[in-house]
């Protein structure tokens, strides 16, 4: 199935996993019909937007930012061309949601990104995808082909005079990529190099022209807001965190994948219907909204409900809604050297200060890690995230600091002990069981 | 250089992007070029250049940023594994020491008779199937527990 479980599901609603993908399953299920509205009745661009801001839609790439009011942004008139462009480069650590609506709804994206262009007077697009789901990559362009044949896209759509040529375009391993004016950069056939904003793409986008950028998500989520009202949207979710969204939980529950639940579900229950944690261990700390996003401890977390406000108040962010689950079987020391490699290894390596710090912080947490930690480490750490925080051109730089200063903050005696003895408070073999893979005999 | 096939699939992405826009391209038809060669030398990437009109040296930084492209030979089978943390907490780093240890291999090598090489991956976007390895760059396979691993090394001849 597309999703292991949901409560009013409004994205992946009537799916059959890879069996209604289709162009004529996606219109059995009443998909196009806004796009057919929309051009019959000549809807204006204003109101079309309104609804969005209605529906209190909030960026599904990570930052939360008002969809409705991103789009008001572009300059409509503006002669020339303009673009609409998405993000499916999805490559942060716990973040598998976009994968899933290419696979299994694909047109949702191409018929909300098409309504977009329309508000926006956008006449051409690109989705861009993680160059490592390949196979996702086909498929969205099968269905673009399916929705170019039909009419949805393209030249004079169904007779309306308006245009949208859309297309796909793969990356090929960058997690920089996902961030906006890295993913334009990209797309113009350069390295991903993130730009200085402003400007912001709304004036100054792909290829000079203005441009807005949403998650996959955002988009898929776009012809339901219309069919049923923005408010309705908005009153399946809760009061400034509307509808439901897409939760990517993984890492030791029984059944890591993806769940569509309306924000402001208890994180408990969410953690319910994965089938609680593997092996009936103890819940230890959750990394609520993707790698970026600081660690909470599971009591913490256990309190939470899953929106923007309930998590930002406990202190983290609901990101992406990847929902990292670790048990009293994970070591804090490892994982972070794990993730702290990750930021190292991704850095574009344009500015001194996450280039160089996302190295020191990789070097001295692995050290630590490796039971050559000393004593002053943990004030080192500190000192390097506050020195790269801020002084970055886009957020990567901040993202690779925040898993370190709140690891620290809430697991600091786990960190002290590996430096004082060298070793982890979490027996090898207690990890190795807790991965749920086999222990291989040597 | 490259075969009428490979070239037809060149303009095939040229076609996505303004006339004017041609560099766009450049790392599909780095991939597709890759897809031929089995990796990129040196010549392919300025091929690919010229071919866009674009200088070489932007060609070989797109080529160099993006850790898809292999810049040098490798086996038959390119076996990329993530480790990433919510792989790891669900078997992926014990994936890649169990491939290891059975290839015989570290990683970034190559077996002797160049049939595998092994790659320790960043985050694919498909944490839920953990462990996950991706074959060639284009294969997903979920799930990879020592038995599905054994079986995928026997497939892989």
């Amino acid at each position: 199935m597309a999703i292991l479980g949901a409560i009013n599901p409004v994205l992946m609603a009537g799916l059959d996993g890879d069996n209604s993908w289709q162009l004529k399953d996606y219109v059995a299920r009443g998909g196009y019909e806004m796009l057919k509205k929309i051009l019959a009745e000549n809807i204006p661009q204003e109101q079309v937007i309104a609804e969005v801001k209605a529906s209190v839609l909030r960026g599904r790439g990570g930052a939360g930012f008002p969809t409705g009011l991103k789009w008001s942004f572009m300059p409509r008139s503006f002669p020339g061309d303009k673009y609409v462009v998405c993000n499916t480069d999805e490559g942060e650590p716990g973040t598998f949601k976009d994968r899933d609506l290419i696979r299994y709804n694909p047109h949702a994206v191409i018929e909300g990104m098409a309504i977009a262009a329309y508000a926006m007077g956008a006449t051409r697009g690109y989705n861009y995808i993680h160059g490592e789901v390949w196979e996702m990559y086909k498929r969205f362009e099968a269905a673009l082909d399916e929705a170019r044949a039909a009419g949805f896209i393209g030249q004079n759509i169904l007779g309306s005079g308006f245009s949208f040529e859309l297309f796909a375009h793969h990356g090929y391993g960058a997690y920089i990529c996902g961030e906006e004016t890295a993913l334009l950069e990209s797309i113009e056939g350069k390295k991903g190099q993130p730009r200085f904003k402003p400007p912001f793409p709304a004036s100054f986008g792909l290829y000079g022209k203005p441009t807005t950028i949403n998650n996959t998500e955002t988009f898929a989520s776009i012809p339901f807001i219309l069919k049923m009202g923005g408010e309705s949207f908005l009153n399946l979710g809760k009061p400034n965190n509307g509808g439901t969204k897409l939760f990517s939980v993984s890492g030791h529950v029984n059944r890591p994948g993806n769940y569509e639940i309306p924000m402001g579900t208890p994180f408990s229950e969410l953690l319910q219907m994965c089938g609680g944690m593997r092996g009936g261990r103890k819940l230890k700390a959750v990394i609520p909204g993707g790698s970026s996003s600081p660690v909470l401890p599971g009591d913490v977390m256990m309190d939470c409900t899953m929106d923007y406000d309930s998590i930002s108040k406990a202190g983290s962010m609901l990101g992406s809604g990847a929902v990292i689950v670790m048990d009293e079987s994970t070591c804090m020391v490892k994982s972070l050297e794990r993730l702290s490699f990750f930021y190292y290894e991704e850095s574009c390596g344009q500015c001194t200060p996450c280039r160089e710090g996302t190295n020191w912080l990789y070097k001295v947490v692995h050290r630590i890690e490796n039971g050559l930690g000393r004593p002053d480490d943990l004030d080192l750490l500190s000192s390097v995230t506050t020195n790269i925080m801020g002084r970055t051109i886009c957020a990567l730089g901040d993202a690779a600091s925040m898993p370190v200063q709140s690891f620290i903050k809430h697991f600091r005696d786990e960190f002290a002990h590996h430096i004082e003895h060298k070793t982890c408070l979490v027996p090898k073999d207690v990890q190795w069981a807790g991965s749920g893979f086999h222990k291989v005999a040597s | 250089m490259f075969t009428a096939e490979t070239l037809q699939k060149f303009d095939r992405e040229v076609a996505k992007y303004p006339a004017d826009q041609k560099q766009s391209a450049v790392m599909a038809c780095l991939a597709l070029a890759q897809e031929e060669k089995g990796w990129l030398p040196a010549e392919a990437i300025e091929a690919v250049a010229h071919y866009l009109g674009m200088p070489p040296m932007a060609a070989m930084e797109v080529a160099t940023f993006y850790n898809m492209y292999d810049l040098k030979p490798v086996g038959k089978y390119k076996l990329t594994v993530c480790t990433n943390l919510p792989c790891a907490l669900s078997g992926g780093y014990h994936a890649a020491e169990y491939l290891k240890q059975k290839l015989g291999i570290e990683m970034g090598e190559t077996t002797p008779d160049g049939r595998f090489t092994l790659r320790e991956g960043e985050c694919m976007g498909a944490c839920g199937d953990a462990p996950v390895m991706l074959v060639n760059n284009r294969s997903m396979c979920s799930f990879m527990l020592p038995e599905q691993i054994d079986k995928l090394l026997e497939e892989l001849k």
